[in-house]
């Protein structure tokens, strides 16, 4: 076993390596550029790239001509959001998003509000993060043009009832974006029966390179229309403008079709392995809670509080295990996660949580170093914790005046 | 991030992490911080003769702030009262070499310090009548 060990598949995956398999060619071989329309090395281009936008179309159950190639999902989400917008303003100027968006939607979300270009609705979650259908079709008003509701959160894996939402959309008349960054490629997603208009995700977390994903952008019942953010040589159906990176594109089309092959087998391998993991570690560790959906959650989702430890103490003694922790120390802002927040987890276990992201290439002897690591560093931590020493002496730290700085 | 090695140090090989009895006779006891903020740092200090002869700590919170009072307890340790006031959350983020980011663990630890300091002599000051040195 090679230290040290990455469980942070959720940030990003390593490249499959059939992946750059398939890439290497169209980097010094075949370098056309796919809208040379007049001579070989285009075509080759321009075939290879269309060769990949079935793979991908294929996974998520669209057509082919649907898919707009971005730089990610970030940017698709930026696309879906500012461009419905631009488009069917004087239809209404109304978002419904939820407050556990990734902070691709809720920035841009933001950004339109401060404009003074859209009005949001930020629905509430429960306490597993997952938004209640209910919720978004009471939030719809006359004005309302868009749904933004993602597939499966990023830290805590909820999978959200999505189809549900797309039915209330549809019966709207409302246009329904999903970020399906973390779930396309790891649990199965089909536009038609989720009633999806728009859809972004993108390459590198299912395998894939880094700097290429997709907005799926519906044709048909209804004919979604958008106002490009980017201006140029109207690539991608006048959507997004710029020159096709084809080996990234090349790389995502490939990696769509493994996933599309492998998923009935990798996901519940992945999901047994994670929860091996969650039943060993709070089997042995008092006071851990899980966050997140208790089965309604991604294959490799594991994301637990520790009480009376703090998040990035756990990962600084675990250095050998890539991990992501909730703890206000591991970002600049000084705040805990927002989508912990948002579940009614308190702050100080917030602080507490850990996100173990498991995928294709995590082995069992991995999970068993990871379990024996964190048994062992929550044990020593809370030796260190004043609070634990004080939880075991029977004291209710809510009854304790804090002197909070 | 990366850490400076002096906190990896005293992470991985905390000094004077521990307890004593609140109760017992000389010791100061200081808890800063707030669960809710990310850390929370209880530092004692045993003093005799108007010296530190012994300190200890518990802290919950990043590496930064566990290796703050760590080194907070080592440099208590043989300090007169006086000396030991003298002690700044500047002095102890250039010690451990500690991004801005970090420094408000470095203020904690001062903070951790005067408490301990301010509960030993409150106790002294009841206990003997003599008032403290403040």
């Amino acid at each position: 076993m090679k230290l040290p060990i990455f469980l942070d598949n959720h940030s990003t995956t390593p490249m499959d390596p059939r992946v750059l398999e398939a890439m290497l060619p169209y980097f010094i071989e075949k370098f056309g550029n796919a809208a040379s329309r007049n001579h070989a090395f285009g075509w080759e281009a321009e075939e290879a790239v269309e060769q990949a936008r079935k793979h991908i179309a294929k996974l998520i159950n669209a057509d082919a001509k649907e898919i707009v190639f971005t730089s990610g999902a970030t940017e698709s989400d930026n696309l879906a959001l500012k461009g419905v917008l631009e488009m069917y303003r004087e239809k209404g100027t109304h978002i419904i998003t939820s407050s556990t968006e990734h902070r691709a939607v809720l920035d841009t979300a933001k950004s339109l509000e401060a404009k003074g270009l859209a009005t949001v609705t930020y629905l509430p979650v429960d306490k597993y993060g997952m938004v209640n259908p209910d919720d978004v079709r009471s939030a719809i008003t006359d004005k309302t043009i868009l749904i933004s509701v993602m597939l499966a959160n990023n830290e805590i894996g909820t999978i959200n009832p999505v189809a549900e939402i797309g039915k209330i959309a549809k019966a709207k008349g409302v246009l329904f974006h999903c970020d399906a960054t973390q779930g396309v490629g790891k649990i199965p997603v089909d536009v038609q029966a989720m009633g999806i208009d728009l859809m972004s995700f993108s390459a590198h977390k299912i395998y894939g390179p880094k700097g290429v994903g997709a907005l799926y952008v519906r044709k048909k019942n209804p004919r979604v229309r958008l106002v490009p953010q980017m201006d140029g040589g109207g690539h991608e159906r006048g959507m997004r403008s710029g020159t096709l990176p084809v080996p990234l594109i090349v790389g995502f089309g490939k990696a769509c079709e493994l996933c599309g092959v492998e998923m009935a087998t990798e996901a519940p391998r992945i999901a047994a392995m994670r929860d091996r993991l969650q039943a060993a570690i709070m089997n042995a560790l008092e006071e851990s809670y899980l966050n997140g959906h208790p089965t309604e959650r991604l294959p490799g989702n594991l994301n637990i509080s520790f009480a009376y430890v703090e998040g990035e103490s756990l990962l600084m003694g675990m250095k050998d295990i890539a991990l992501s922790s909730g703890s206000a120390c591991t970002s600049a802002t000084l705040e805990p996660s927002y989508v912990l927040r948002a579940l009614g987890v308190g702050t100080e276990l917030a602080h507490s949580s850990i996100r173990f992201g498991l995928g294709r290439f995590n082995t069992d002897e991995e999970i068993d170093y990871a379990i024996k690591k964190v048994i062992e560093v929550v044990t020593r931590l809370r030796e260190m914790s004043p609070l634990y020493e004080m939880a075991k002496e029977g004291i209710d730290l809510k009854s304790v005046q804090w002197a909070a700085h | 991030m990366a850490y400076s090695d002096k906190v990896v140090d005293h992470f991985n090989n905390p000094r004077n992490m521990g307890s004593f009895s609140k109760d017992e006779e000389g010791v100061g006891t200081g808890m800063v911080g707030a669960p809710e903020c990310g850390d929370v740092m209880k530092l004692q200090i045993k003093v005799q003769n108007d010296r530190i002869v012994d300190a200890k700590f518990k802290t919950f919170g990043c590496g930064s702030a566990i290796a703050s009072s760590s080194l907070a307890t080592e440099w208590l340790k043989g300090k007169t009262i006086e000396e030991a006031e003298q002690i700044k959350n500047t002095d102890i983020v250039q010690e451990l070499n500690l991004p801005p980011v970090k420094i408000h663990c470095s203020v904690l630890a001062e903070d951790a310090i005067k408490a301990a300091l301010a509960d030993y002599q409150k106790k002294a000051g009841s206990k003997t009548g003599t008032g403290s040195a403040q």
